[in-house]
């Protein structure tokens, strides 16, 4: 635990130095502005722009997209998954399907989505749900694979019908793996909405951050730029510690 | 990942394969028809149909200017693959070995793996400039993390007998890491040349999808805003062709290195 502790204390101190560094070669003049701001200016463009109230339009084009693309891709990608592990003919071909599906950049069907669906929240959601949905339909397979045997034996005893043995053994007990799942698309929505929205899209944060870099308004750039790292820092240390404590709970018993 | 543990007696594996083959061919041919369906149903307007996708990238591959792009790609990417699976295994092995400095590390590169890199890309441009090293150090950045990850893992979770006879052998650091530490860590290395090799194309792809002049992931948006939608469906049935050939293959390579009796 004190190790831990160390570790965490030097991490901080690394990334501290890291910043002050950055905002003395910035204040020093041995960084051009015009290539990087000093990060005390992130933050106050950052602030800036949140308090005039610029950037409320794009954050709620982009969240409501990225919600909509984690909350199908989870129920989605829960159901898919629970068919195809009682499918054994189905799971045979989805496994390696499965596999390989993320080393597919799944990012180059975004243009033919926007011819598909036209220019909108539609090909971002659907690009979203494409990349979040597989993580999802994974770790409910393993989890589902996982449940210990004497639980199914026990919905047997029972005689649960395979509705409850779903809601009351299953679930429940394959919980854990099923977050990972959740954890990986919310990271994966997050990341597939805003590579969208960046590089083809008329509305959200990652549009504001393309404009801003291609009207060479380097202070707007990275005021948007900071907040988006931060938001996805913080959801994903949120889920990050939830997670462990969830797998915590389940090791105690 | 596939369940072949089951084949105890060889009939039954043989006749699991023929299903498993009938099972395949019918999801191709579902998800070609799906294909058919939605390029005939838009008629043609978002998505060409297969058939005449294929005969379009036939033609399209007798010509130079897409031979022109392509190598474009192919050089960022091999460039960007190269410098990550390097650099990432040596700072996989450097964390690995030195258990602190990996404690410290670890959880900066896993937040880093999880944030969208893609806004970070204005920078990347700023500071290299538009052009090849952009797109490099964009794929670079994809890829450098999964494979400095994997490559720790392996390190960490190694059998601490194998370290302590290269200390009773009194292997020099080098040779350690050479005979013993990469040797033991193949199966996970390669897991991570995997994810690293994906990444990095996809680093490369997107750099080209923002302006960029060559590449096919300039040709792609270009195709689609000049309206020529087969080029577009044609260079992304490449892309997907030929990324999960090499996925295919890289996984049968981990696999032979995974199964140590073999």
């Amino acid at each position: 635990m004190r190790r831990r502790q160390a570790a965490l204390i030097v991490r901080i101190a690394v990334l501290a130095s890291l910043i002050v560094l950055l905002e003395m070669a910035c204040r020093l003049g041995l960084v051009d502005p015009l290539t990087v701001i000093a990060p005390s200016d992130m933050v106050s463009s950052m602030v800036d722009q949140i308090g005039s109230g610029e950037l409320n339009a794009s954050i709620a084009a982009t969240f409501s997209t990225i919600v909509l693309a984690f909350v199908l891709a989870v129920i989605g990608g829960t159901a898919a998954g629970a068919l195809i592990h009682r499918l054994p003919r189905l799971r045979d071909v989805a496994d390696p399907l499965l596999a390989s599906y993320y080393s597919v950049p799944t990012f180059i069907f975004y243009p033919l989505l926007v011819a598909l669906l036209g220019l909108g929240q539609a090909p971002l959601v659907v690009l979203g749900v494409l990349s979040a949905a597989p993580a999802v339909v994974i770790s409910t397979l393993s989890g589902f694979d996982n449940v210990a045997p004497v639980l199914m034996k026990l919905a047997r005893v029972h005689r649960l019908t395979p509705a409850r043995t779903l809601a009351w053994i299953v679930l429940p007990a394959a919980l854990p793996h099923l977050f990972t799942g959740f954890k990986l698309a919310l990271s994966y929505a997050l990341i597939g909405v805003i590579a969208g929205e960046f590089i083809l899209s008329g509305t959200g944060l990652g549009y504001a951050i393309s404009f801003a870099y291609q009207s060479f308004d380097n202070r707007t750039m990275y005021g948007v730029m900071l907040f988006v790292l931060l938001v996805a820092v913080v959801a994903n240390g949120v889920l990050y510690v939830w997670e462990g404590r969830l797998a915590r709970r389940r090791s105690r018993g | 990942m596939s369940g072949l543990s089951l084949g105890k007696n060889q009939p039954r594996l043989a006749s699991r394969r023929r299903v498993r083959a009938v099972d395949t061919t019918v999801l191709v041919l579902v998800m070609l028809s799906l294909w058919q369906a939605i390029g005939s149903w838009t008629r043609g307007v978002a998505v060409s149909p297969p058939l005449q996708t294929l005969v379009y990238l036939v033609g399209l591959l007798q010509t130079s200017m897409f031979w022109d792009h392509a190598v474009a790609t192919l050089q960022a990417f091999l460039l960007a693959f190269v410098l990550s699976a390097l650099m990432g295994l040596a700072l996989g092995l450097i964390f690995g070995v030195r258990r602190f400095a990996g404690e410290v590390a670890e959880p900066i590169l896993a937040g880093f793996y999880t944030i969208p890199k893609v806004t970070l890309y204005p920078v990347v441009l700023l500071l290299f400039g538009l052009g090849m090293s952009a797109k490099v150090a964009f794929g670079v950045m994809h890829g450098l993390v999964p494979m400095t990850l994997f490559t720790l893992g392996a390190v960490r979770n190694l059998s601490p007998v194998l370290v302590r006879t290269a200390r009773v052998l009194q292997l020099s650091p080098g040779r350690t890491m050479r005979w013993v530490l990469v040797p033991a860590c193949l199966p996970d290395i390669v897991n991570g040349l995997r994810i690293s090799f994906s990444l990095s194309l996809l680093g490369v792809l997107i750099g080209e999808m923002f302006s960029s002049q060559r590449g096919l992931g300039f040709l792609l948006v270009n195709g689609m805003a000049q309206h020529n939608v087969p080029l577009s469906t044609a260079i992304v049935t490449v892309i997907v062709a030929v990324a999960i050939a090499a996925n295919t293959l890289m996984l049968r390579v981990g696999r032979r290195f995974g199964r140590p009796d073999a």
